[in-house]
C-alpha cells in the first residue's frame, strides 16, 4: 500500500511576469515501509516537492495524496491536524528547525498538544521519544543550544515520530552534520523504519547518502524526474547522462579509486564538452 | 541495535544565568533601574508623602529660596516645590504608561498580523504606519487639545497611536525573519493553528526587542508630555513637571532655581529610561568579549625569508596556539599546531567541526576575530619575491578562497569593478591594464562570456560562477600560497567537480602551494598530496594522502575514515511480502572499517 502518491505535480513561484515554474509535472509514489531517495542539485525542485507534500506550498497543477489525505496549501486547521497525524518532517538544518526559546520537552510535546492530548500524556510520551532516539531522559529539560548538531537532529527526529506518522519527509537530514555523525543518524532512521514501517521521502543531493538508505531512487534535474528505479540499478548503471554525470562528480574518499573516477569524469566531460560549463 | 545513549556532557553547558541576572550585573542597568523604581514609588505614594498639599499656597513661600520649611523653595503662587515635584511624578508616570501601553498594543498586534500573514494586510498596515510616521506629532497633539479640551489622558492615547509605528516596524521585521524559520514550518506540520504558532514561536522572538523599544518610547512619551505642558497645554493647576518648567521659565529672572528642579527630575528619569534600554539591548546581544589584555597578541609572529635555492619550503607554521577569552579565563581552540606547505604542493587540513582547522587557516591569514589571542607560534614564509614590507608582501603572495562565494562579493559593485580593485591594490597596474587582466582571468577560470560577467552584479550570477570569480581574484596577484577554506562546501557536486579541477589546473600551472581546509574526505582524496588531520585543536596525524587513507596511524583518523559512509553499501528491498523491508547490508555493515580498505 502506498503512503504517498504524487501525480502530475507542478509548482510555480511568483506572480505575473515573474512567475516561474520550478516543478514540471512530477509523478512518484512511496510504499509503506519504503524509502524513496529523491536526488538532485540545488534548484532542481526536490525541496519544493517535499514542501508540497507537507502542504507548505500550493501546487499549480496535479495532486498530492499522503496517507489518504488530499494535501493542499490552504488546508483548514482541522484537515491540517489530521494530516499532521500521518505526515511529518525532518528538516536539514537542526539549528533553525528547533525553536531556541523552547526546551526540548516543549518542542517534543508540541505535536501532541496540537492534537489536543493532555499534559500528562505528553510528558510521558516525551520520555519515550527521547529513549527512542537514544537521548538521555534529562535532555528534555535542556535548550537546543546545549546540544551538538547530531543531537539536535535526534530531537528533530523524535518530534517527527511523536504522532507515529505513516510518512516522514526527510529534507537533507544529514547534510549539515559531520561525516561521523551522518552514518549514525542514517542508521537510526533505518532502525526506526524497520520497527515502525514508516515510509520516507528522502531528499538529498548526496548520492552516497541516498544509496545508504533508499530502496528506490528518483533523480531530479531542472524540475523533472529524469530517471527512477531500484537503488542499485540507478546508482550503478544509470541510463540518463545527467545521472551518470552526477555519479562521476561525487568524489570517492579513496585516493586510488578517486583518481580513476576523476579521469573517467574528464573523459565524459570532454565528449559532452560544451554543455556542462554553461549549465550551472 | 545496541547503541548506547548519546552522552550530552560532551557539550559544554552554556551559561544559564538568566537575562535578569546578567542585566543587574551591569552597573548602568542597576542604577537606572533603581532610579526608575524610586520614581514609581514616589508616584504611587505621592498622595501620602508630599510634605504639604501640592496646591496649598502660603504667602511666606512665594518665590522662596530653599529653606528649612520648603526644602526646595516655593513657586510664584507660594506652593511648595518639593510637594509639586512629587505629585508631578505621578502625572508623568501615568502619562508614560498610557502612551507606551497604547503604542505597544497597537504596534505589536499590527506587526504580528502584518508580518505573519503578509500580502494585502501587510501592505495596508505598512501604508498606515508610514502615514502616521509622516504626520507631525506635536502639531497633531496641539490640534487635539484645541478640539477636545485639555485632557492629558486623551492626548497620551493619541501619542501612543503616533508612537505605534515604531513598534509596528520592529515587530513586523522580526516576524518576517522568524516566519521563514524552519521551526515555524515544523510547528505548522505538527498541526498547530496560526494563533498558537504566533503565540508560541513568533512572540518569543519579538518579546525582548519590544521591551527595549518600550524603554525608549517611554523616554519619548515623558519628554513630549512635559513639552506639551510647557506649552501650556495641560489640565489647569494639575501639578506636572512640564507645567512647573513653564512656571519656572516665566519666573527665570526672579527665582532662577525654580526651573532647575523639574528639569533635573525630567532629565534623570529620561536618562534612566534610555540607559536602561541600551543596557537591555547590550545584554540581549550577548556579552561583549573581554578585550585583550596587555601582552596578549591577536597576531601571529611572522618571519619572511627569501626562498633558498633548491629548497621548496614555502609556509612553515610552528607551535601555533590560539585561545579565546571566556568568563573564567580562556579556552584554547588551537593547541600547538605545526604544519608545512611546500611549493607546488596541496595540503589538506581536515577535521570535524570544532577541530580548529579554520582557526588555524585564519591565523595564517591574519583574519582571526578581534578577541582571539595567539598565545604562541611563528609563521615562516619563504618568498621568491624581492622584499618590500611584510603586510604588502603577504598581501600579494598569500591568497584566500572563502567558503561562501556570494557573501564575499559586494552586492553593490560589478564583478569587474571588484576584480580590478583587487588587481590594482596588489600590483599597482593602470585601469586599462587591470581591466585586460581581469577579463583574461575570467576566461582562464572557465567563465563562458567574460565580458558579460565582468559587467554583471553578484546577484546575476550563480554560486558556481561566483566561486570562479573569487578564484580569479585570488590568483590575480600571482600568489605563491593559496589558502582555501572549504571552497566547494556550498556548491553542488557537479559544480564542485568543476571547481576542484580548476583549482588543480591553476595550482599546477603556477606552481602554487595550497592549504585546503575541508571536512570532505572525497575532496582530500581528489586533490591533496598531503593531509594534516586535526581534532580538538591538535594535529593528530600528518602524512601523504595515500598513507593516511591506506595506513592511518592515529586512532582518531581510523575512526573518522571508518565513519565515512561506504559507497558500496546499497539498501534494497529484501522482504516485501509483509510489507516490511529489511536493510540488505546496511544493518550488518552500515559502515566499513578503514582497515578493510
Amino acid at each position: 500500500m502506498s503512503v504517498l502518491d504524487i501525480h502530475g505535480l507542478k509548482v510555480a513561484y511568483g506572480h505575473g511576469r515573474r512567475r516561474a515554474e520550478v516543478v514540471h509535472g512530477v509523478t512518484l509514489s512511496v510504499a509503506e515501509g519504503e524509502t524513496l531517495g529523491l536526488v538532485g542539485e540545488s534548484g532542481s525542485g526536490k525541496t519544493t516537492i517535499g514542501r508540497a507534500v507537507l502542504g507548505l506550498v500550493a501546487p499549480s497543477e496535479g495532486t498530492v495524496r499522503a496517507a489518504g489525505h488530499e494535501v493542499t496549501a490552504g488546508m483548514r486547521t482541522a484537515a491540517r491536524r489530521a494530516l499532521a497525524r500521518d505526515v511529518q518532517v525532518v528538516f536539514q538544518d537542526p539549528y533553525t528547525s528547533l525553536n531556541p526559546a523552547l526546551t526540548v520537552a516543549d518542542t517534543l510535546a508540541e505535536p501532541l498538544v496540537a492534537q489536543g492530548r493532555g499534559r500528562a500524556e505528553a510528558r510521558a510520551a516525551v520520555a519515550e521519544l527521547l529513549a527512542r532516539v537514544r537521548l538521555p531522559a534529562d535532555a528534555g529539560r535542556r535548550y537546543p543550544r546545549e546540544f551538538s548538531g547530531g543531537q539536535r537532529q535526534r530531537v528533530a527526529i523524535a518530534r517527527a515520530l511523536a504522532l507515529r506518522p505513516k510518512l516522514i519527509v526527510c529534507d537533507e537530514p544529514v547534510s549539515a552534520l559531520d561525516l561521523s555523525t551522518q552514518a549514525v543518524i542514517l542508521d537510526l532512521l533505518i532502525d526506526i523504519q524497520q520497527s515502525t514501517g514508516v515510509g520516507y521521502l528522502f531528499i538529498s543531493h548526496d548520492l552516497t547518502v541516498v544509496r545508504h538508505i533508499s530502496h528506490r531512487v528518483a533523480v531530479m534535474h531542472r524540475g523533472a524526474i529524469v530517471e527512477s528505479g531500484p537503488t542499485r540499478r540507478i546508482t550503478e548503471h544509470p541510463d540518463h547522462p545527467y545521472t551518470r554525470r552526477l555519479l562521476l562528480a561525487s568524489p570517492l574518499p579513496d585516493p586510488v579509486a578517486q583518481a580513476e573516477r576523476r579521469s573517467e569524469w574528464e573523459r565524459v566531460r570532454a565528449t559532452t564538452s560544451t554543455g556542462t560549463l554553461l549549465e550551472f | 541495535m545496541t547503541e548506547p545513549m548519546v552522552p550530552i556532557s560532551t557539550v559544554p553547558t552554556v551559561e544559564r544565568a538568566g537575562l535578569w541576572r546578567r542585566l543587574i550585573g551591569r552597573p548602568v542597568a542597576s542604577i537606572s533601574l533603581a532610579v526608575l523604581a524610586i520614581w514609581v514609588l514616589l508616584a504611587v505614594l505621592s498622595p501620602w508623602i508630599t510634605p504639604y498639599s501640592p496646591d496649598a499656597t502660603s504667602l511666606d513661600a512665594t518665590n522662596a529660596a530653599p529653606n528649612a520649611v520648603n526644602w526646595l523653595g516655593g513657586d510664584r503662587s507660594g506652593r511648595d516645590i518639593l510637594s509639586r515635584l512629587i505629585a508631578g511624578a505621578g502625572d508623568a508616570l501615568e502619562s508614560t504608561l498610557i502612551a507606551t501601553a497604547v503604542a505597544i498594543a497597537i504596534g505589536v498586534t499590527a506587526g504580528l498580523v502584518a508580518g505573519y500573514y503578509g500580502r494585502a494586510i501587510d501592505s495596508i498596515a505598512s501604508w498606515v504606519a508610514n502615514i502616521l510616521i509622516a504626520l507631525p506629532g506635536v502639531i497633531i497633539l496641539i490640534a487635539l487639545y484645541a478640539a477636545v479640551g485639555s485632557s492629558t489622558r486623551i492626548a497620551m492615547v493619541a501619542l501612543g497611536v503616533l508612537l505605534a509605528p515604531n513598534f509596528f516596524r520592529l515587530t513586523r521585521g522580526l516576524v518576517i525573519g522568524v516566519r521563514n524559520e524552519l521551526y515555524v514550518d515544523a510547528a505548522r506540520v505538527s498541526g498547530l493553528g496560526d494563533a498558537r504558532i504566533i503565540g508560541r514561536h513568533v512572540l518569543s522572538a519579538v518579546r525582548a526587542p519590544v521591551i527595549v523599544q518600550a524603554a525608549f518610547a517611554a523616554g519619548v512619551a515623558i519628554s513630549l508630555q512635559a513639552g506639551l505642558a510647557f506649552l501650556g497645554l495641560s489640565e489647569n493647576n494639575k501639578a506636572s513637571w512640564g507645567a512647573m518648567l513653564q512656571e519656572g521659565f516665566a519666573n527665570l529672572y526672579i527665582a532662577p532655581l525654580q526651573i532647575v528642579w523639574p528639569g533635573l527630575a525630567l532629565g534623570i528619569v529620561v536618562s534612566a529610561l534610555v540607559l536602561l534600554g541600551n543596557a537591555l539591548r547590550d545584554t540581549l546581544e550577548g556579552a561583549r568579549p573581554r578585550p585583550r589584555r596587555r601582552g596578549e597578541s591577536g597576531r601571529l609572529r611572522r618571519v619572511i625569508d627569501p626562498a633558498e635555492e633548491g629548497d621548496d619550503a614555502l609556509l612553515t607554521l610552528s607551535g601555533l596556539s590560539v585561545a579565546y577569552p571566556t568568563r573564567k579565563g580562556t579556552t584554547t581552540v588551537v593547541d600547538d599546531v605545526s604544519l608545512e606547505v611546500r611549493r607546488g604542493e596541496i595540503v589538506g587540513l581536515v577535521g570535524e567541526s570544532g577541530s580548529g582547522k579554520t582557526q588555524t587557516a585564519f591565523s595564517v591569514l591574519g583574519l582571526l576575530p578581534e578577541e582571539a589571542i595567539v598565545t604562541s607560534g611563528v609563521l615562516t614564509f619563504r618568498t621568491r619575491r624581492p622584499r618590500s614590507g611584510t603586510v604588502r608582501l603577504l598581501g600579494r603572495s598569500v591568497a584566500y578562497i572563502p567558503q561562501e562565494p556570494m557573501s564575499n562579493l559586494d552586492p553593490t559593485f560589478t564583478i569587474g569593478a571588484q576584480l580590478m580593485y583587487g588587481i590594482r591594490a596588489a600590483t599597482g597596474r593602470s585601469r586599462a591594464q587591470a581591466r585586460r587582466e581581469a577579463l583574461a582571468l575570467l576566461e582562464r577560470v572557465g567563465i563562458p562570456d567574460p565580458a558579460r560577467t565582468f559587467a554583471s552584479y553578484p546577484h546575476q550570477i550563480s554560486g558556481g560562477m561566483a566561486q570562479r570569480v573569487l578564484i580569479a581574484g585570488a590568483v590575480a596577484s600571482d600568489p605563491e600560497l593559496l589558502i582555501a577554506d572549504e571552497p566547494t562546501t556550498a556548491l553542488d557536486v557537479t559544480v564542485q567537480a568543476e571547481i576542484l579541477a580548476l583549482l588543480h589546473g591553476l595550482q599546477k600551472e603556477r606552481d602554487m602551494g595550497v592549504l585546503l581546509v575541508t571536512h570532505n574526505f572525497g575532496v582530500v582524496a581528489d586533490l591533496c598530496d598531503r593531509v594534516v588531520v586535526m581534532r580538538q585543536g591538535r594535529v593528530v596525524e600528518t602524512g601523504t594522502t595515500i598513507d593516511v587513507f591506506q595506513r592511518p596511524r592515529a586512532e582518531y583518523t581510523k575512526e573518522l575514515l571508518g565513519a565515512i559512509l561506504d559507497v558500496d553499501v546499497v539498501r534494497e528491498r529484501v522482504d516485501s511480502e509483509e510489507g516490511r523491508v529489511a536493510a540488505a547490508e546496511s544493518s550488518a555493515a552500515g559502515t566499513k572499517g578503514a582497515g578493510s580498505r
